[in-house]
């Protein structure tokens, strides 16, 4: 049993590919969304296999990064904190089934004929990762950093600033002050002056047993009055 | 048994359908409904990453870096927005966010 490495490489590529799709699978058809964010984790792990076995290995560590990392906790942190009704979330689910099933086995079939008729006569990849004069014998992440930040140094630019106003939005879009908070305005209490608090009364002295004048009243009547016992 | 470009492009066109399908039976549940947008998605990256191994050409994959940014963004701010929904109206189901209709 010889193992030539055009071989293995269709191993590999099957295998990954099985595993995707049947995960894929999972993930839309499964009722729990806890199980669906799980099913695309082990969706983008076979994903990436497949990415590294088409030597983009920058690539593919970055989608276990940030998807797997990132934006799967994310999914699954919303997921558990949500408290969701199963039930009328799945009412009608198998309703759309014999639709949904002939569009999507029209559309992979349909692609798959003119994929395979039109592009099984490429030939084996060709080599060169021909970046400007740079030779092809560099690594992939290298080619990858210098077309990043020479040709495509604009849009990379533009892309941190959709980052940065995606952040922003989701912090603005979530953020909440409780209603039962105690917090007190730090404005409010600087501008306060001595007469929004204390109103002094000017009123005669009075002798014991005897009734005491009414006091003048100031303009605003529903400043705090002082008790006379 | 080699591999071609067409064995690439056949595995995103099947990862791409399932998403659709996955659309329309998941049309109340708008968690799984922003998963499969993440399945297209992926779908499409798989095949600007195997035109870019098959022609020897660098620029698909910076393509894909740029879709993934721009996708963990669209994911980010989705997820915002459903748990703003889930707050308000206490559900996720599609059918009823109606309150815009006439």
């Amino acid at each position: 049993m010889n193992f030539d490495p055009s071989t293995l490489f269709a191993v590999f590529f099957y295998a990954f590919a099985a595993l995707l799709v049947v995960a894929a699978l999972r993930v839309v058809t499964v009722s729990n969304p806890v199980h669906a964010a799980l099913f695309l984790v082990l969706a983008f792990f076979s994903a990436s296999g497949i990415w590294m076995l088409l030597k983009a290995e920058f690539l593919s560590l970055i989608l276990i990064l940030v998807y797997v990392g990132a934006v799967m906790v994310l999914f699954l942190f919303v997921v558990m904190m949500l408290d969701l009704n199963l039930d009328t979330l799945r009412q009608g689910f198998w309703k759309h089934f014999p639709l949904a099933a002939s569009l999507g086995a029209l559309i992979a079939l349909e692609m798959a004929a003119v994929l395979m008729s039109g592009f099984r006569t490429s030939e084996a990849p060709k080599v060169a990762v021909d970046v400007g004069q740079i030779g092809p014998q560099i690594s992939n992440t290298k080619a990858l950093g210098i077309l990043l930040y020479t040709e495509y140094l604009m849009p990379i630019q533009v892309a941190a600033a959709i980052l940065l106003v995606a952040m922003i939005a989701a912090i603005a879009l979530t953020l909440r002050q409780r209603k039962d908070s105690k917090a007190i305005s730090a404005s409010e209490q600087v501008h306060v002056r001595a007469s929004d608090r204390l109103v002094v009364l000017k009123m005669d002295a009075v002798k014991v047993g005897e009734a005491p004048k009414a006091p003048e009243v100031p303009a605003d009547a529903d400043a705090p009055k002082e008790t006379k016992q | 048994m080699t591999l071609t470009l067409g064995h690439f492009l056949s595995l995103g066109a099947m990862l791409f359908a399932l998403s659709v399908i996955g659309i329309f039976l998941n049309r109340k549940n708008l968690i799984v409904l922003l998963m499969a947008i993440e399945l297209m998605l992926l779908a499409v990256n798989m095949n600007f990453v195997a035109f870019s191994h098959y022609l020897g050409d660098m620029h698909g994959q910076v393509f894909v870096f740029f879709i993934l940014t721009v996708a963990a963004a669209e994911s980010a701010i989705g997820l915002a927005i459903l748990v703003l929904l889930f707050r308000n109206m206490n559900s996720i189901n599609v059918d009823e966010l109606d309150s815009l209709k006439g």
